[in-house]
């Protein structure tokens, strides 16, 4: 796809004949830093529009502060690939690696050991001692790892207050803990909702107890992710939570199909990158990989690496809602603020949101 | 298919024979081709060159000082990351690129063996990559779940890995053979019912690793390990139970009577259902072997390469199995010198895209476009019915006559 998109701009720019450059200055900016910062991505890439591609921004985002120096990547077709991919980045001498997913956990341990001067950081992914199974970091590695089950709770609240038909759905692309994380908080979120509300509104796709519910199987298949979508919706949901990056787009559009039935969108504001489907974005759960990455990419080019876990949290904004956009004002202003009534709730304590899934130092 | 007379070959017969009888040169230029087309992406995809393309009219020489440096640079890496490293600080560590290369290679060879065989008898195992599965979960199974003594352990993980596969296998050539269901689509839906048979597994308590939420099983035991051969590699033993594999392979084929059956099969399961052979047996049994050869390639990336089971443990190998034995054309030695070619692009791909910024993504045009060459003449020629053009003059005078 990059090469097709790349044949393009070379046929533009052939044909447009600009200035060139003095001899003395070849093309490229200067940086700041020198400090060069590299990513293994996990399968998909940069462009997945996902967690990849939002990790990899924030190293862009401290490249274009002038923290780093232009980071580089590398994309593994498969598993095998992941050791001679860190291998490739450790001998490029890489002030620091960011492996993306916890399919890498296991390459990045073992990197990680083979070269103990070489610095980490990992998302998505926190090391367990083997015998205790204690979270115990590793002294050269950094984990990165976001409890979004507090920010789905959010968005299963306002997801059951602001359905019309009683029923709101979540489906994923995988039965992964990363994606059922999103899951269970959506679920416990409705299921606040009708104890405060003494409602009954139903969570079709996903039920907390039996930790099972309505998967595509990968993250590839739109036409079985749309399929999906199109059969919750028929059994009456009016809200959507698709947990699947790249292939949730196929539940937006079987919900723009539908009609009156509105999304909501993970990992990032979908308000920026689904532009055609603002109208029915509810909110979105903002999972701030890219933020994480920016600070401890930026803290080890600045020499104060710690190994010390990043957990993501409503408290420490590394998880969130995404501002209402198109339903600012359509929405009930009483639920807006139980919604923000409940984010302080959670922030302070008071109330605890559980899952599985969720990461504990 | 059935329904045909001796006379009448299929299409799909008929390609099967123009593609196991090209010769080496077409293979050869094939190669040189792709590699020629695959730089030219390179370039293509070169910022550099496109930030010089902008001016090109007004200065040439940047431009084509940029093609050069991104194609020569781009093959640099592929080389350094494949064959032999000059940069690396000892003789040693500079051979670590011929290992990746076998390291990826070694897959390759068993489950495109299991491909060739197939194709022998004149079916199409799309169905590799499900028994790559089935077996790596079988060997994982054993080699984590089971304690026992050293070299045992080893022997019947890889046991366990061959039977995992010839039952995936075998389960295909028996309906096909039974009811006559197409094998390309019995092959297809068994690679599914793996793939998500294996994530199933994984979400369970016999499988998943303790302590950790991700689907991801533990370590295969040290006493079912398949050794590796240097320190800074990851190439194990596994190498030579596939090049065991391959032999077998060529002894089955060429030495002794069932690998006769199968060639008969493949050939014309008319004449071979008249002349005594059960093509229904035959069926079963190449699937059966064959299944059991891509199981061993599931059996050493689990054993060997990964340590442990994932669902992305197979990655795309099923595929490229097709593939290395369209390429090797169906003969074990070929399909052991394909896969070989396409360790080398894999691996230098992995090194080329750290050092050069080459989408690895081109890699696989290249690949593709290998086999495109290669299998489009025959294709062509097959669904049109045309003779090979003039190879000797007798063949130019007979298709005179008959203009």
């Amino acid at each position: 796809m990059r090469a097709i998109a790349a044949i393009g701009a070379i046929a533009l720019a052939a044909t447009a004949c600009g200035e060139p450059p003095p001899a003395s200055q070849p093309g490229g900016q200067d940086s700041e830093s020198d400090f060069l910062s590299c990513m293994v991505t996990d399968e998909g890439g940069v462009d997945d529009k996902s967690f990849n591609e939002t990790s990899w921004n924030g190293l862009i985002n401290a490249y274009d502060k002038g923290v780093i120096a232009e980071p580089k990547y590398v994309e593994p077709k498969s598993a095998s690939d992941y050791e001679p991919n860190l291998k490739n980045m450790v001998r490029d001498d890489c002030g620091m690696i960011v492996t993306v997913g916890f399919n890498l956990a296991d390459a990045t341990e073992a990197s990680a050991e083979a070269n103990p001067d070489q610095k980490y950081a990992i998302v998505d992914h926190l090391y367990v001692d083997q015998e205790t199974f204690e979270p115990t970091p590793i002294d050269n590695v950094k984990s990165l790892v976001f409890n979004t089950h507090e920010a789905a709770f959010l968005a299963g609240y306002l997801a059951a207050g602001h359905s019309e038909t009683g029923k709101v759905a979540t489906w994923g692309g995988m039965k992964i803990p990363t994606v059922t994380i999103f899951m269970d908080g959506f679920y416990d979120g409705v299921q606040h909702y009708n104890k405060v509300k003494d409602a009954d509104v139903q969570v079709l796709g996903w039920d907390k107890k039996s930790q099972d519910g309505q998967f595509v199987g990968d993250f590839s298949n739109s036409t079985a992710a749309k399929q999906l979508s199109e059969n919750l919706i028929s059994r009456g949901a009016d809200v959507v939570m698709p947990v699947a990056g790249p292939i949730g787009e196929s539940a937006a559009v079987a919900a723009k199909d539908a009609g009156d039935v509105s999304l909501i969108w993970v990992d990032t504001d979908g308000y920026k990158t689904l532009t055609e489907y603002r109208d029915i974005l509810l909110t979105s759960v903002v999972k701030g990989m890219d933020v994480a990455v920016e600070k401890a990419v930026t803290a080890t080019a600045e020499g104060n690496f710690s190994n010390e876990s990043f957990i993501g949290t409503l408290e420490n904004e590394g998880v969130s809602i995404a501002p209402y956009h198109a339903f600012e004002d359509e929405l009930d202003a009483g639920l807006k603020q139980e919604v923000d009534e409940l984010r302080q709730q959670i922030t302070s304590g008071e109330l605890k949101v559980q899952s599985d899934a969720a990461f504990s130092s | 298919m059935s329904e045909n007379s001796t006379s009448e070959l299929t299409v799909g017969q008929r390609f099967f024979r123009e593609l196991t009888t090209g010769g080496t040169a077409l293979t050869l230029l094939s190669i040189v081709l792709a590699m020629l087309i695959g730089a030219v992406l390179i370039v293509v995809a070169d910022s550099d060159v496109q930030e010089t393309a902008a001016y090109f009219f007004s200065r040439p020489s940047d431009t084509l000082l940029a093609i050069w440096e991104s194609a020569s640079s781009a093959y640099a890496a592929m080389f350094a990351g494949s064959v032999i490293d000059f940069d690396a600080p000892s003789f040693g560590e500079s051979l670590i690129p011929l290992a990746d290369t076998l390291t990826y290679a070694t897959p390759l060879i068993a489950a495109g063996l299991a491909v060739a065989l197939a194709f022998r008898a004149g079916l199409l195992n799309i169905g590799a990559q499900g028994q790559i599965l089935i077996g790596a979960t079988l060997a994982g199974l054993v080699g984590f779940g089971m304690d026992l003594p050293a070299v045992v352990h080893l022997l019947f993980a890889v046991l366990a890995g061959f039977i995992g596969g010839a039952i995936w296998g075998g389960i295909a050539g028996f309906i096909k053979a039974k009811t006559g269901a197409h094998e390309v689509i019995v092959t297809i839906m068994l690679n599914h019912i793996a793939a998500l048979l294996l994530a199933y597994l994984l979400t369970t308590q016999l499988f998943r690793r303790e302590g950790q939420a991700a689907p991801i099983s533990p370590f295969v035991a040290d006493s079912a390990t398949l050794p590796t051969f240097f320190e800074d590699s990851r190439l194990n033993l596994g190498l030579f139970v596939a090049l065991l594999g391959a032999v077998y392979s060529w002894w089955l084929l060429s030495r002794s009577t069932m690998g006769f059956r199968f060639k008969a099969v493949g050939h014309n399961p008319h004449a071979a259902t008249t002349a005594g052979i059960s093509v229904a047996r035959s069926y079963t049994a190449v699937m059966f072997i064959g299944g059991g050869l891509a199981g061993i390639a599931g059996a050493s990336q689990v054993l060997g390469t990964e340590g442990y089971l994932s669902t992305s443990i197979a990655g795309e190998l099923g595929f490229d199995a097709i593939t290395v034995a369209l390429l090797g054309r169906s003969s074990p030695i070929g399909t052991v010198a394909a896969s070989l070619l396409f360790g080398a692009l894999r691996a230098g791909a992995v090194t080329m895209q750290a050092q050069t910024g080459t989408p690895i993504d081109i890699v696989l045009v290249v690949q593709s476009l290998i086999v495109l060459f290669i299998a489009a003449p025959p294709l062509v020629r097959a669904v049109f019915r045309l003779k090979v053009r003039a190879a000797s003059p007798m063949a130019a005078e007979v298709g005179g006559k008959a203009a």
